[in-house]
């Protein structure tokens, strides 16, 4: 489904990794490792096509990337949380829905959050919560998410012991359920379901 | 289509609601830049009905330029901006969004407060009119343009200067038929055609503005 082909990336005057490729079906899960500065980053922007590669091509489905087709099924959660500080966690969960062209009702959006443990909290400015807390609210975007392609930069970053494992839990639940992943982490994290491939950058 | 512009809008004026001192103080600057004039100058009602149009249309310019700059920057920083250029439809759409957004927080506050400075230059009900058709039709396309340069600058250190630099010249078509509009009235000779070349200009960058735009932001997300 998702496939990379001799991609190379230059930042700057460096060039972070050349020829790099795989190929990844549904139900499989990529886990990018590598050191600070190995271009893992640089990888997932290319991958969700906001970096162009140097050289290379990735095809999503057999075709390229530069469709809307491919946003349509791709969502991505970078290092920054993409909440906005004034709204509250259920405004922000909806304007992204929004924002996004999903449906999702308030409902769905209340029970997210539920899930994510900001019961409570749902009315509340998010300028008010904690650094954790935020990066809930972005992932309370997962729960309901059906789109196929997951691209996840660092998740578990600022999350607990019990978040972690709920992470861990919906992403394998993504996987049963035919979808892709691609993530990077630090942490080595068990995910209980589907094929989990490593790629290490160097 | 209409849906997605919908919505940005929709999220950017609650943000805007939530954040009010930038419209305030954008609307304030307006304001006080106005009134002082006719406190330099004097009680001449003669020169003051020549300076009104270009006081008032230069003091909007300024005041559309302040709230510029944090236009897409909020949003880069939050990580927002990637996700809009994520999402499965043209970037230029979301920035026509913006673009109107900005407007309806900084241009239609100035139009609608203007008629009231008018009358301390001494302005007929004719020229305030016209006056405020003028701004109302005109800052569209001071939001247009100016989202370029927003787009351009964004993420740079000092681009609060850069952009004014970028931007002002531009400026100066709709400066010119702004105010002239005006000073057809004044002088009798009718406003209509410099309306309808503000017209044009906003119908222009509007429709290109948020493009470019667009493309200069996906070049800043790289």
């Amino acid at each position: 489904m998702l496939e990379a082909d001799n991609l190379e990336c230059v930042r700057g005057e460096r060039r972070l990794f050349a020829g790099l490729g795989f190929k990844l079906e549904a139900g499989e899960l990529l886990y990018l490792q590598g050191k600070n500065g190995s271009g893992k980053t640089s990888l997932l922007r290319m991958l969700i096509g906001l970096l162009p590669p140097e050289t290379g091509e990735i095809r999503w489905k057999g075709e390229s990337i530069k469709s809307d087709e491919f946003r349509a099924d791709l969502c991505y959660l970078g290092h920054l949380n993409a909440i906005k500080e004034e709204l509250t966690p259920l405004e922000n969960l909806l304007a992204s829905a929004h924002l996004a062209d999903e449906a999702l009702s308030e409902d769905d959006a209340l029970d997210a959050l539920e899930q994510v443990g900001l019961a409570g909290r749902e009315d509340l400015a998010c300028k008010y919560l904690s650094q954790g807390q935020k990066r809930r609210v972005a992932l309370a975007r997962l729960v309901k998410e059906k789109r196929p392609l997951w691209i996840l930069d660092e998740p578990f970053v600022a999350l607990d012991i019990a978040a972690v494992d709920w992470l861990a839990g919906i992403i394998s639940g993504h996987l049963q359920r035919g979808g892709l992943a691609v993530m990077t982490t630090h942490q080595l994290v068990d995910i209980p379901a589907g094929t989990v491939r490593e790629l290490r950058l160097s | 289509m209409f849906r997605i512009i919908a919505a940005v809008i929709g999220r950017d004026l609650k943000l805007a609601m939530r954040r009010q001192s930038d419209i305030v103080s954008a609307l304030f600057f307006f304001i006080i830049v106005v009134s002082l004039f006719p406190l330099g100058i004097g009680p001449e009602p003669e020169l003051l009905r020549k300076l009104a149009p270009g006081v008032l249309w230069v003091a909007a310019l300024l005041a559309t330029m302040l709230s510029l700059p944090r236009m897409f920057a909020d949003d880069h920083r939050d990580g927002t901006l990637e996700q809009l250029a994520l999402a499965p439809h043209p970037l230029g759409l979301v920035v026509t969004g913006k673009v109107i957004a900005h407007w309806l927080v900084s241009g239609l506050p100035l139009a609608l407060i203007a008629p009231v400075l008018g009358i301390q230059f001494d302005l007929s009900t004719d020229a305030l009119v016209v006056l405020t058709f003028a701004i109302l039709i005109g800052t569209p396309a001071l939001s247009g343009i100016g989202a370029i340069g927003a787009a351009l600058t964004m993420g740079l250190r000092g681009g609060g200067v850069l952009l004014s630099l970028l931007v002002l010249p531009l400026y100066i078509p709709v400066l010119i038929f702004g105010a002239g509009a005006v000073d057809a009235t004044v002088s009798g000779l009718g406003g209509e055609g410099h309306l309808s070349l503000l017209a044009a200009l906003t119908f222009a960058s509007l429709g290109f503005a948020p493009w470019a735009s667009a493309a200069a932001l996906k070049i800043a997300l790289e």
